[in-house]
């Protein structure tokens, strides 16, 4: 019951074929879960089915004891359901600081004024620039975000995030696309999270799941294959049929 | 500061005009109206990324409200212009409540349908918008109590030019407000906004009532100024033709807005007193040469030419 | 009953008129995803074209169908070539504008060459009299565009369900990029589909001049009646085309004979009904 976020018997059908069965699963606040699961698994249907973007075909989604799997995807954002996108979605005319104010403004409410300037309050500024510093984006956050490495736009989507001060957040794919000489900024990112936010993220790279989660959810083909914490990961053999067989070829490949 | 620098620039092309082409001040007029109902498309295209070829429905709400109000006794100027505001913010609530409810080619039909619908509507209500022969016989009292509506429409075009300064520079302040960087979220990914926590149609419609407000404006000037109101202030044509001029001036800056329909109307005047088909020849050229080579209009060409060695600064728009 | 015969009859000519011409524009936009504003220029064209043919030269109604035809079609390769090309994938935006101004030119160059009346495209002794069908008597012309309509649907629909470029069609629609790897040459497929497009438009505009006189602002006065036929049938699909066009003809005749002081009022009202209800049209395809 002191779950701060709980989804049960969450299930998705397209057509006839199930992209989500019976997924369960419930986080405390200060959860460090990651989802992972190979190609094709369901874990960006899960993602769209718990912050709103689809509507599933049976299940809850519980954000605090309230039940919210009836509310849109802006509702729920409003009441601390934020999610990061796999392929960044930022608005390529607009800089980093224009980015996280305007995030700021809205969470405020204030994001609709026509009589207010945009970088009128002074408050909102400092905590713009607060959240910039903290992810290492102060010296772009002027240029526009077109023409910053696509690292630093990673961290801007979690600054985004952030700013709208979630309680759960997801993230789906935080390192995906980022050259590996800048995964070590998102790792440090990662662990800089306020330690009372529940967190959920997807990702491939093994070694930062390792290294971020306390818990690891295996997803394949739609449904959860394992829940336990990530050293019991690699011996079960469920998983290693489903996903890290493919994984161990590839490292000792590699 | 370039927004002053601007303004004033505007305030000086006006006045520039005035004494350049004393007898040409009807045309001019003409051209301050119809730069307002152009800004108002920009707000709708260029700020939010909402294609719209119906832009006129909400120019002739405010015209035919501002001519039916004059006819009526109504005759104070600035009475006037207050019911075309408010004639095409109603108008532009009606217009978006329907056109966002589609996306894509639907909602660009839409926006067709809806001021075909007007000028049908403006057509069949003869009795109150004189049908096709127009709404005539406007006499409109003296400005403040003091400036009569001259036979050289000097009054009409400097009371015009004072009122698009004024709404340039509210519009500067609504595209540089946060609802304004909102709206510009929205044109870009409106996924991305809502995941922000934001609503967009609430936003959207909001910017609908503004941009009617400011096309509602332009036709109560385009009645006050020529006392008479004609079907062809509701047509698709005027709509199609004002897009024209905003994509000739460039999308999503104010200064675009002016900068084409000025071009537009004064080469129109010039080429069509020869032969209209000429004009249209040469408008579809342009319009074809804007798409394949200047995407950016007139304004983006310019500004690329003047930015291409401060390339650094950036951010601030 | 004999009013309602008149209505049934002029709304049924009247909209496979407007589905011969619109039918191709439904191709180019479902199939080819350009919204192309300069189709009724092209029917503009044609009707330029067969009036020539017909009345200055005084070549046969049949052999003046087939020159504007074949003369439009020829007109379009080196605007497709050079102009069209370049737009497929782009904005909507982008194509309206394109196609608006291409719509501008053709309008200006038109009337430049032919000068701005209306142009009567003279019919034959045979399709000018009246024909008695057995409980009424209608004019030969009108069951001549009926039958011209019903040919034409069932010839795409055989040539788009039966034949091998109707596979390479449906195949490039779906995925170009795969079809293309597949050895169907797309580049071949667009400039067939488009010039079939335009053939239709071409035809439309000869045959239909009866309901759609051919007057200089042509391109422009119908641009939008055309645009809204597509979109509420919804974009590349026949049997859409078909009863949007049905649909809105009835609408628009039974307006213009039983209230004629409205004009195209209801004709608008209905589009603006059935957009909000349907807005991919009746039977368009997802997106």
């Amino acid at each position: 019951m002191s779950d701060l976020f709980r989804v049960e018997g969450l299930t998705k059908n397209f057509g006839g074929l199930a992209v989500s069965r019976e997924i369960s699963l419930a986080m405390p606040a200060g959860e460090r879960l990651a989802l992972i699961g190979p190609n094709g698994a369901g874990k960006t249907t899960f993602v769209n089915l718990v912050t709103g973007q689809l509507q599933p075909s049976a299940g809850r989604v519980v954000l605090n004891g309230e039940d919210v799997t009836g509310l849109g995807a802006v509702e729920r954002v409003r009441k601390g359901l934020v999610r990061t996108f796999q392929v960044t979605r930022l608005f390529s005319d607009m800089t980093p600081e224009e980015h996280v104010t305007l995030t700021v403004l809205q969470r405020e409410r204030k994001a609709t004024r026509i009589l207010s300037r945009f970088r009128g309050n002074a408050e909102v500024a400092g905590e713009v620039e607060g959240l910039l510093g903290t992810l290492g984006l102060l010296e772009v956050a002027r240029r526009k975000v077109g023409e910053i490495a696509y690292g630093q736009q990673r961290l801007l989507e979690i600054a985004i995030a952030l700013a709208l001060r979630p309680k759960v957040l997801l993230l789906d794919e935080p390192a995906a696309g980022v050259p590996s000489s800048d995964t070590p900024r998102i790792e440090q990112a990662l662990e800089r999270l306020p330690p009372e936010l529940a967190v959920l993220m997807i990702e491939h790279d093994m070694d930062l799941v390792f290294r971020f989660a306390k818990r690891v959810v295996v997803l394949a083909a739609g449904e959860i294959i394992f829940k336990g914490v990530p050293s019991e990961v690699a011996a079960n053999s469920r998983v290693r049929e489903a996903y890290l067989g493919n994984y161990a070829n590839a490292r000792s490949v590699a | 500061m370039r927004d002053v620098a601007g303004i004033v620039l505007i305030v000086a092309a006006g006045m520039a005009g005035y004494w350049l082409f004393p007898d040409n001040l009807a045309l001019l007029t003409r051209v301050i109206a119809v730069a307002l109902l152009v800004l108002s498309i920009d707000l709708i295209v260029g700020y939010c990324g909402v294609a719209t070829l119906g832009q006129a429905a909400l120019f002739g709400a405010g015209a035919y409200a501002a001519g039916i109000a004059c006819v009526n006794g109504v005759t104070e100027p600035l009475t006037l212009i207050a019911i075309g505001a408010l004639a095409g913010a109603v108008a532009g609530l009606l217009m978006g409540t329907i056109m966002l409810r589609a996306h894509g080619l639907a909602q660009l039909v839409l926006s067709i349908a809806i001021v075909q619908l007007f000028h049908e509507a403006a057509n069949k209500a003869s009795a109150y918008t004189g049908g096709s022969d127009g709404l005539a016989g406007l006499t409109v009292g003296p400005l403040f109590g003091v400036f009569e509506f001259d036979l050289w429409g000097q009054t009409a075009y400097l009371f015009g030019l004072a009122l698009l300064v004024l709404v340039f520079i509210a519009l500067k302040f609504v595209v540089s407000s946060p609802f304004g960087m909102l709206c510009r979220g929205i044109k870009e990914d409106p996924v991305r906004i809502k995941a922000m926590g934001s609503f967009v149609f609430p936003v959207l419609l909001k910017m609908f009532v503004i941009s009617g407000a400011v096309a509602g404006i332009g036709g109560a000037l385009a009645a006050i100024s020529t006392q008479v109101v004609g079907l062809d202030s509701v047509s698709f044509e005027l709509s199609a033709n004002s897009l024209v001029m905003l994509v000739l001036g460039g999308l999503g800056t104010l200064y675009g807005a002016l900068v084409g329909t000025v071009i537009f109307m004064g080469f129109e005047h010039a080429v069509s007193a020869i032969n209209p088909f000429h004009w249209m020849t040469m408008v579809g050229a342009l319009l074809i040469a804007v798409v394949l080579a200047a995407p950016g209009g007139l304004s983006g060409l310019l500004e690329k030419i003047t930015a291409s060695g401060k390339r650094t600064r950036g951010g601030r728009a | 009953m004999q009013t309602i015969l008149s209505i049934a009859i002029d709304a049924f000519a009247y909209g496979m008129a407007l589905f011969i011409i619109c039918i191709g524009l439904s191709l180019t936009m479902g199939l080819m995803r350009v919204v192309n504003l300069a189709h009724g220029a092209f029917a503009m064209i044609a009707g330029y074209i067969a009036s020539y043919a017909a009345r200055d030269l005084g070549l046969g109604y049949a052999i003046a169908i087939f020159l504007a035809i074949i003369g439009t079609i020829v007109i379009s390769i080196p605007l497709e070539r050079l102009l069209y090309r370049r737009i497929y994938g782009s904005p909507q935006l982008t194509q309206v504008l394109m196609t608006i101004g291409i719509t501008f030119c053709v309008i200006g160059i038109t009337n430049y060459f032919f000068g701005p009346t209306l142009k009567t495209i003279p019919l034959p002794g045979s399709l000018s009299q009246s024909v008695n069908v057995g409980f009424k008597t209608i004019a030969a012309h009108r069951l001549f565009v009926m039958a011209c309509g019903v040919v034409v649907a069932l010839g795409l629909w055989f040539l788009i369900e039966k034949t091998a470029f109707g596979i390479k069609l449906r195949a490039t629609v779906d995925n170009a990029a795969m079809a293309d790897a597949l050895g169907v040459r797309t580049q071949v497929v667009y400039a067939v589909s488009f010039a079939i497009a335009i053939g239709l438009a071409a035809l439309g505009g000869v045959v239909g001049a009866e309901f759609l006189p051919i007057e200089p602002y042509y391109a422009l006065r119908y641009m939008v009646t055309f645009l809204v036929v597509v979109s509420v049938g919804g974009a590349g699909s026949i049997p859409g085309a078909v009863v949007a066009c049905l649909l809105l003809g009835a609408v628009d005749t039974t307006g213009r004979y039983l209230m004629p002081e409205f004009g195209n009022f209801f004709f608008y009202a209905a589009v603006i009904a059935i957009v909000c209800v349907f807005p991919r049209g009746f039977f368009g395809r997802a997106q």
